[in-house]
């Protein structure tokens, strides 16, 4: 599965309808092997459904897909044999005890008892969970819920995961865990495809992105790409001191050109699309006496993207809730 | 995390690649989760087994006397029955356990992985199975205690007990089925028991038939439970018709013949 090869996903308008609601409305997408391909939408978009149907748990209505070169339909159980999915409910059973879980799905893929306890005390181990090992899943933080829901996703180690919104509802600490597992698994070779309503995680995580909304997707790229079709970035300054203002807006226009002011009256804004020359101005800020609490360097958030793109915020609509109630 | 990071590129780089699970394997490792659920959960067991130990105890000595004139006398009638009815109650909770597992995050792993469709349904059904013998038996237990006196001893005890579990095993098909079609897990179980409620009562499970009015006599005679509690009472007594268990295991296989295809289907298109 190299990235000059077949390509890991190659879906080409992919349909699904639930009832009136054209819930994944003509999906193209093509995912290099070894990438981490980031699906982003805001609820009821279309990516549950569209990774339903890849992941071989529904029958497209139009479109046809072909998942590491087998055809979703006519070779599901081929495709059933590389992947594994972790869904946006967490797949696994909660009236077992985290080791049974995994016990259970290596002797469901094929380990005789003995190495499936084994691979389970394993990846436990892996996945800081051997304390909480012989408590039912149901007591577990949501969390810990996520990095067995991971574990289980590789006791056999996949050649594709899917993961569908591996964060939603999880702290910050244990996002980053859940990030830096995502990270691991793609180093050592295993293709994702990765749902998220979440920008940043988008931004985190992935090589290419497919914008989708409304069942199509509307922007690809990779996300400097996406951010760049939106404008160049920006350096947001905030200081100290409000007084200081007219003394800082007079550097910055000096070495950048345009400079905004913020609601905010202690902030300011000025257009920079190369970084060296941002660096340098706040630098200048410094030298000339003008006191700065924090400032940033940045291309233009996924939000603003987001916004660009479609005309509305990353929200739900009602549409949404109609195809959430019908899936 | 950064601790753990090494432990999971260890972890991702020995993976195993083995053949998938066959079919018998997989039923297993499904039925061996039935068991452990058992295990966790003991309560649910419980709740099936207390209705038949009410039943019979009421039954026995409230109404035993009217019937059939003295308790110990109904005891021996009632009790091949009453193990019927506390076994195929249970297959009720087959359904309802099926739908609680649909409205979980779980299916969809299950559903995604390279195995033999069938296999978690068989294998909760075989795991179930231990769930009906253990209420099968409390009942044979509690009988025992107040007196029951099976003629044909042990062996025809436990002869009783395999065909009324084997039957049970074809009918708990049948509310799969409905744990399908059906919304949540209470409906399943309101719809299972208004079905097997009084399919119990218009048997021969509490009373001789040539008691009721024609028409009802007639239902009662035909009504599969009445005949596998006929098979139930002949094992245990020594005198079984060999018809009564063959049309019991006959039904128990046209059971699944029809409902597991159905079950199957219905499970995959979920």
């Amino acid at each position: 599965m190299t990235a000059q090869g077949t390509p890991a996903i190659e879906a080409q308008g992919l349909v699904k309808t639930f009832g009136d609601v054209r819930a994944v409305d003509g999906v193209d997408l093509t995912v290099a092997g070894g990438s981490v391909y980031g699906v982003l939408g805001p609820n009821g978009a279309g990516k549950t459904t569209t990774i339903r149907m890849l992941a071989t748990l529904l029958r497209p209505d139009g479109g046809s897909a072909r998942v590491l070169g087998h055809d979703i339909v006519a070779e599901a159980e081929q495709v059933r044999r590389a992947v594994s999915l972790t869904g946006q409910l967490a797949s696994v059973d909660e009236d077992l005890t985290g080791r049974e879980n995994l016990i259970l799905l290596g002797l469901l893929l094929g380990l005789r008892r003995g190495a499936a306890k084994t691979r389970a005390a394993e990846l436990l181990d892996a996945f800081g969970l051997e304390e909480a090992a012989g408590r039912l899943v149901k007591n577990f933080s949501g969390g810990m819920r996520r990095r067995l829901d991971i574990a289980a996703s590789i006791v056999v180690t996949p050649r594709l995961m899917f993961l569908d919104e591996p964060t939603t509802g999880l702290d910050p600490r244990s996002r980053n865990q859940v990030w830096d597992i995502v990270r691991e698994l793609q180093e050592a070779g295993t293709t994702i495809l990765l749902c998220t309503q979440y920008l940043d995680e988008a931004d985190q995580l992935a090589d290419r992105i497919a914008v989708i909304d409304h069942g199509t997707v509307i922007a690809e790229g990779t996300p400097g790409q996406l951010k760049a079709s939106v404008g160049s970035g920006a350096l947001k300054v905030r200081l100290l001191d409000p007084e200081q203002r007219p003394a800082a807006e007079e550097v910055l226009r000096r070495e950048l050109g345009h400079v905004n002011l913020e609601p905010d009256p202690a902030a300011l804004t000025a257009t920079c699309a190369d970084a060296d020359r941002g660096a340098f101005a706040v630098a200048e800020l410094a030298r000339s006496g003008v006191r700065v609490a924090d400032f940033s360097l940045g291309q233009p958030s996924l939000d603003e993207v987001f916004l660009a793109l479609t005309g509305h915020t990353a929200e739900q609509t009602e549409d949404a809730e109609l195809e959430e109630a019908a899936a | 995390m950064t601790t753990h990071d090494d432990a999971i590129r260890k972890a991702l780089g020995s993976t195993p690649h083995p053949e998938p699970a066959g079919p018998f394997a997989s039923a297993m490792a499904f039925a061996w989760r039935g068991m452990l659920k058992v295990k966790h959960v003991p309560e649910q067991l419980l709740d099936v087994t207390i209705t038949p130990v009410m039943f019979l105890l009421m039954f026995t000595y409230i109404f035993g006397g009217a019937i059939a004139g003295s308790t110990q006398e109904y005891l021996q009638y009632i009790l091949p029955g009453t193990l019927v009815m506390s076994v195929l109650f249970t297959t009720v909770y087959s359904g309802v356990a099926l739908n609680t597992d649909l409205t979980r995050g779980v299916v969809d792993r299950i559903r995604t992985l390279p195995i033999w469709r069938p296999s978690p349904l068989v294998g909760a059904l075989l795991g179930d199975s231990v769930r009906y013998l253990v209420a099968g038996t409390v009942i044979i237990v509690l009988g025992l205690i107040l007196g029951f006196d099976p003629e044909a001893g042990v062996g025809g005890v436990v002869a009783a007990l395999a065909l009324v579990v084997v039957f049970a095993f074809g009918l708990s098909w049948v509310f799969t089925t409905l744990g399908l079609v059906m919304r949540s897990p209470n409906a399943v179980m309101n719809a299972g028991f208004m079905a097997i409620f009084p399919l119990t009562f218009l048997s021969n499970v509490f009373v001789e038939p040539d008691t009721l009015p024609g028409a009802l006599e007639w239902f009662v005679n035909v009504n599969p439970i009445s005949i596998l509690a006929d098979a139930s009472r002949g094992l245990m007594a020594g005198d079984a018709q060999a018809s009564d268990i063959l049309i019991s295991l006959g039904v128990a296989a046209a059971l699944t013949a029809v409902f597991l295809p159905l079950t199957t289907r219905l499970y995959r298109s979920h």
